[in-house]
């Protein structure tokens, strides 16, 4: 801090920092009121400079613990998880030896590599079964073609009753017949390097094999779809929520206190309740046996043999969402609109506006910033959000979080998790950055 | 573990000798040990099962010991890789499925058990590792229970019980939607099951990109009548409104609603899916904490123990010795043998699921089968 | 004073309440004659922004007509009325440009863009903005802004413009300097002004007319000279300009004068104004200015001690006893000739019994 304080000063003090130069000029600059002196003989601007790296020091040592507090638990995790996206060192550190075999050979020449690379391998493995580690290489090579897993555990089962003195080759494809395929190989050699992008074309429904890098076929594309499923529908609830939220903020910014604070805690009562909760209330309501299809077939809006799928789909996803998120996108706009005076709207009234002229023309553009924060608050929960589309999304309402969470907790693919995590916080932060362009980021008021 | 055994555990567990009521190995204290210990568990009725036959007699056994319940067992894999590498484990004991437990034990964060020293032997004597049998599927393993994935129905909402699992292909006799999890094991083989292919050959066939394909196909044609589930309570759940004509779901949470919820549900054990529950202690415990995991895990899954597990909840245990001793339902008073998924009226056709065959295609198939569900 | 007939704007009888309970307007009857400047002036609470909210339109009538050239407009909207209006705070939009602020009321009259180019050009020129026309209200200052919201209410060329205490947020400097522009501009362009304030000597410099305000009900319509030399009860003696009070008890009624007694036994003769008859209460109204140091002929002569002196420059403030009020103010001219007060001093003060109004005892 201190060093970067004085190099942001340097420019300033430069001619007082080069002491000859200076001096050289101190008896004219004197004459003509050069470098203005403090009482003590210090140049004005060092004992400035002085007092002030003091008060700033004081500033940094009283923000130092909250922003070590950010470093250590938001700027480390998603470090953490950056790396993780690329990281793939496991198999260099398992598989030293059979790695730098594998240099020589060459996949397109659809042949199995020879007895060299085998006894590599088995060295490697010698040690890796012994700490228990063939197994995660296994694991790890597994995501990228499968079968691999298998063919490491039973490989290490056999290790120790191999013969080194016989040739290797034959012994680890009487194994596994895999060892014998060039396949098995080149998936050991494509992600042997220590930083490996098979995460993220992975993420990206992309794949290279033999013929190098492209797309996987349409059928296998999941993520993309995911991706795009996340934005559109986050944009229809973050839509819906503007819709729903708008007229309720406005009701709350202009009803007499006590009326616009029941209103309020209305606004406020999801918050209350567990996000389980009210999830599960929604199933209650929008299932086809449930309270919203009984209620139409009751009055007779439709049949009991066409009651309305409303759960378990894009509607469940988007209904309960904007419930959950309406609270996010209300208060924004509250804040905001109890700001604008009740004098423009009349104004425009008296100018000769008619009532839509007036709101679109003067009341909305003033609440922009409102609906900015809103919008962007909305948004991004929605992007991140995967319990409820989880519970009530079926599989046409789920979003990629559903599969980031998947990798995590239940395929264990964390690099892949990190990649779509990564890839998801650089679609945010490119959003951002067209919110800027388009509306500007200084439009977004919070209250 | 293969059909014989499960067989052979149903004719037993039918049998039901109420003469011989085995007695609990005599424990010796445990020495060098914590006296704290964090189960991990599913929460729920199983938990409360776990509870009442393991847990209360064991402290009874060792007054002093606390015990501290974890439901986070849907996530073990994930968060126990995760304090490994913190270094800081903070469970002791942990109940998971037989598929994350080969998982764990291949990433090395689960120690591996020996059954004939560290497990107690049948009343008769019998070694660990042969009253488990195949159910040890692998080394860091303690099994507990077997459990399946079986279908249940509404009675009040078919024409004619169903009788075989292809009942959930079968739209035009079962109208309706059907509930069905969300994740490719069980699903494919009955889809390839119910299209022609024999039991035995199902997974040579998913082996292959065409029988892959042939499966999805299979369920492409009933796709848009099912209701994905993730959680073991929602089929329950949607059958008892009324939302799904069929689901399948655990045999545990069929029995509570059939048996404790008097809901129109009846069971089609036709083709349930086995599947293996137990425990794993983590690697790299220290001493005292390892040591009072052991202890406990000895003492839980003895013979009497297992089979009185079967007094809570409908799921039988894992040792052919406890089979015999399975009784009656605590509270109900119902006689629990005709509800284990191992007895042989229900067990007459059922799959096996081949652990080993799904650690390896699980990531692919698992990826495929989402993206066939986005389409 | 205005007829119904030929007013522009008429107030028949208008009543307004909020709550069902109390009336804020009560009984409001008033005329207001085309290109009239006509100031409603009250202390806050006293009902006259509620007047020119209902004439506006954002306040409906409990009861009673409002006229605006002869028709009633209590059932049309605001923006069909036609009405120019400067508000308190300008109300500028503030996401447009000055020439924006100023094209809003031409563009939903739809009108053409020369057309609107041309008069809002001449409006920026009539209070010589003409260099802002690209600004943000924001980068204005107060003045600017003010002017900017005068030129906005009239760029539409309405035959009325309502004015909602527009000089409350100006310097005392620049509000005199803006109280004479739009006077100008009212008499330059003929249009008819409803002004709104609590600023008495805005009231008197600007208006044709002024209706005093006080408690929902005018208490006095009249020019303001008028106003100033004859208030008609204590409220408005009070409310403009300084003003000497001294209550007493009618003793009799003699023709347009009157004789009353003070608590203190001495009696004295004043202006029968607004007084109920012989043995009631009454209270004296004297403008300062025009009570004299030393006893005259004909005038009412009374003795006063002198309490305070401030010296003002062209004239002494001082604030004497007389009658056992402590608060009687005299203006002592800083003439040349003119004695020299001193605190304690008993001296005596006279007035014209005409220059002494008795009015109500409120």
């Amino acid at each position: 801090m201190a060093d970067r304080a004085e190099a942001r000063d340097a420019p300033v003090v430069a001619p007082i920092g080069n002491k000859q130069a200076s001096e050289a000029k101190m008896s004219d600059a004197s004459a003509n009121g050069g470098p203005v002196l403090a009482a003590d003989g210090t140049p004005l601007k060092v004992s400035l400079r002085r007092a002030e790296r003091r008060l700033r020091l004081r500033a940094f040592l009283l923000t130092a613990p909250l922003l070590g507090f950010i470093l250590l638990t938001f700027i480390a995790p998603i470090g953490d998880m950056l790396f993780r996206s690329v990281e793939n060192e496991i198999v260099a550190d398992t598989l030293p030896r059979t790695v730098e075999a594998l240099k020589d050979w060459d996949p397109a020449s659809g042949q199995a590599p020879d007895e060299p690379v085998f006894r590599a391998l088995y060295e490697d493995l010698k040690v890796a079964v012994a700490e228990k580690k063939h197994t995660q290489v296994g694991q790890r090579l597994n995501y990228e073609k499968s079968g691999i897993s298998s063919v490491f555990r039973k490989t290490g089962r056999r290790i120790k009753r191999m013969d080194p003195d016989k040739p290797l080759k034959p012994q680890f494809v009487n194994a596994d017949k895999d060892w014998g395929d060039v396949e098995t190989w080149r998936v050991i050699k494509q992600f042997s390097p220590r930083f490996t992008d098979g995460y993220f074309l992975a993420a990206l429904d992309m794949q290279r094999d033999a013929q190098g890098v492209h797309l996987r076929d349409e059928k296998d594309r999941i993520y993309l779809t995911l991706f795009w499923r996340t934005i559109s529908l986050s944009a229809v609830i973050t839509g819906m929520c503007l819709l729903l939220g708008y007229p309720v903020a406005w009701l709350l910014a202009n009803l007499p206190a006590r009326t616009s604070n029941l209103l309020m805690i209305l606004v406020l009562l999801p918050f209350w309740t567990s996000l389980l909760v009210r999830t599960s209330a929604w199933k209650v309501l929008l299932q086809q046996q449930g309270v919203i299809n009984d209620l139409l077939v009751g009055i007779g809006l439709i049949d009991d043999a066409h009651r309305l799928a409303l759960i378990n789909n894009q509607t469940g996803t988007i209904i309960a969402m904007t419930h959950i998120l309406l609270p996010f996108m209300i208060l924004p706009l509250y804040s905001v609109m109890k700001t604008v005076p009740p004098s423009y709207v009349r104004a425009a009234k008296s100018l000769g506006a008619n009532d839509w002229t007036a709101f679109w023309r003067v009341y909305f553009p003033q609440t922009i910033p409102g609906i900015g924060a809103g919008a962007i608050l909305c948004f991004i929960l929605a992007i991140g959000y995967y319990i409820t589309p989880e519970l009530v999304g079926g599989t046409s309402g789920t979003f990629i979080s559903n599969r980031i969470a998947y990798h995590i907790s239940v395929s264990l693919n964390w690099g892949l998790a990190a990649a779509l995590g990564s890839l998801l916080l650089i679609l945010v932060l490119a959003l951002y950055w067209a919110y800027d362009k388009i509306v500007g980021i200084d439009n977004v008021k919070l209250g | 573990m293969n059909l014989k055994t499960m067989l052979g555990l149903g004719a037993a567990a039918a049998v039901s000798a109420a003469g011989w009521a085995a007695m609990a190995e005599d424990m010796p204290p445990c020495e060098n040990c914590a006296n704290e210990m964090t189960i991990v568990s599913w929460g729920g009725a199983y938990q409360e099962s776990q509870r009442k036959a393991y847990v209360e007699p064991y402290k009874a056994m060792n007054p002093g010991v606390n015990v501290i319940w974890d439901e986070s067992s849907a996530e073990a894999v994930a968060k126990m890789r995760a304090m490994a590498e913190a270094g800081n484990i903070t469970w002791d004991v942990v109940d998971v499925v037989a598929s994350d437990a080969i998982r764990l034990c291949d990433e090395g964060l689960a120690m591996p058990i020996d059954p004939d020293t560290q497990l107690a032997p049948a009343p008769d004597g019998t070694p660990a590792s042969v009253d488990f049998g195949d159910l040890l599927v692998t080394e860091c393993f303690i099994p507990q229970i077997v459990y399946s994935t079986a279908v249940g129905y509404r009675t009040d909402m078919v024409s004619e019980p169903p009788t075989s699992i292809c009942a959930i292909f079968d739209l035009e006799k079962y109208p309706g939607k059907r509930a069905l999890e969300k994740r490719p094991i069980g699903n494919l083989e009955w889809a390839l099951y119910c299209d022609g292919v024999a039991k035995e050959d199902i997974y040579d066939v998913l082996e292959t990109e065409e029988g892959q394909a042939r499966a999805f196909a299979k369920l492409d044609t009933i796709k848009d009548h099912v209701i994905w589930w993730t959680a073991g309570a929602e089929t329950p759940q949607l059958l008892a409104d009324g939302e799904v004509v069929m689901g399948s779901t655990y045999n545990g949470r069929l029995f509570a609603l059939i048996a404790e919820q008097k809901q129109p549900v009846g069971m089609l054990w036709d083709m349930q899916v086995f599947d293996l529950d137990g425990w794993v202690i983590p690697a790299g415990l220290p001493e005292d904490r390892k040591n009072r995991a052991l202890h406990f895990v000895r003492f839980a899954t003895d013979t009497q123990r297992l089979a009185d597990q079967a007094k809570y909840i409908a799921y039988g245990p894992a040792r052919k010795s406890s089979a015999p001793l399975v009784g009656k339902h605590a509270e109900l008073g119902i006689d629990m043998a005709p509800h284990m998924p191992t007895n042989p009226d229900n067990a007459k056709n059922t799959l096996l699921y081949n652990y080993e065959w799904w650690a390896d295609y699980r990531d692919d198939l698992d990826a495929k089968f989402q993206a066939w569900l986005s389409q | 004073m205005t007829s119904a007939d030929d007013a522009f704007v008429v107030f028949d009888h208008v009543q307004k309440s909020y709550d069902g309970e109390t009336l804020v307007v009560k009984d409001l009857n008033l005329n207001i004659g085309r290109g009239e400047f006509l100031t409603m002036l009250g202390p806050s609470g006293s009902g006259k922004t509620t007047c020119l909210m209902m004439l506006a339109g954002f306040e409906t009538a409990t009861h009673g007509d409002i006229l605006l050239d002869g028709r009633p407009i209590n059932s049309v909207p605001p923006h069909k009325r036609g009405i120019g209006m400067v508000f308190q705070n300008y109300a500028l939009f503030p996401h447009m440009t000055v020439a924006e602020n100023l094209a809003f009321p031409l563009e939903v009259r739809k009108m053409g863009r020369a057309q609107i180019e041309e008069k809002v050009a001449r409006a920026l020129d009539m209070v010589q903005m003409s260099d802002f026309a690209s600004r943000r209200p924001a980068q204005l200052s107060g003045g600017q802004q003010q002017r900017i919201a005068v030129a906005r209410a009239l760029v539409f060329d309405p035959p009325l413009v309502l004015m909602d205490e527009p000089l409350g947020a100006l310097d005392k400097q620049l509000r005199e300097q803006m109280q004479f522009e739009i006077k100008h501009i009212h008499e330059r362009l003929g249009v008819t002004v409803v002004y709104v304030t609590h600023d008495q000597s805005e009231a008197l410099t600007m208006s044709d007319r002024i209706a005093v305000f006080n408690d929902g009900r005018i208490q006095q319509l009249d020019d303001p000279a008028t106003l100033y030399e004859k208030p008609m009860n204590s409220f408005v003696a009070q409310f403009i300009g300084e003003n000497n009070k001294l209550d007493a008890t009618v003793e009799a009624v003699e023709g347009e004068l009157c004789l009353v007694r003070f608590d203190n036994g001495e009696t004295a003769r004043a202006l029968a104004v607004n007084i109920a008859g012989p043995g009631s209460r009454t209270r004296l109204s004297i403008r300062p200015e025009r009570v004299e140091i030393g006893a005259k002929p004909d005038f009412n002569s009374v003795e006063a001690r002198v309490l305070e002196l401030i010296y003002l420059g062209d004239h002494i403030r001082c604030r004497m006893e007389v009658h056992g009020n402590t608060d009687f103010i005299v203006k002592v001219p800083n003439a040349s000739e003119h004695a020299a007060l001193t605190v304690g001093e008993v001296t005596t003060l006279s007035w014209r019994p005409e220059d002494c109004r008795a009015l109500d005892a409120e």
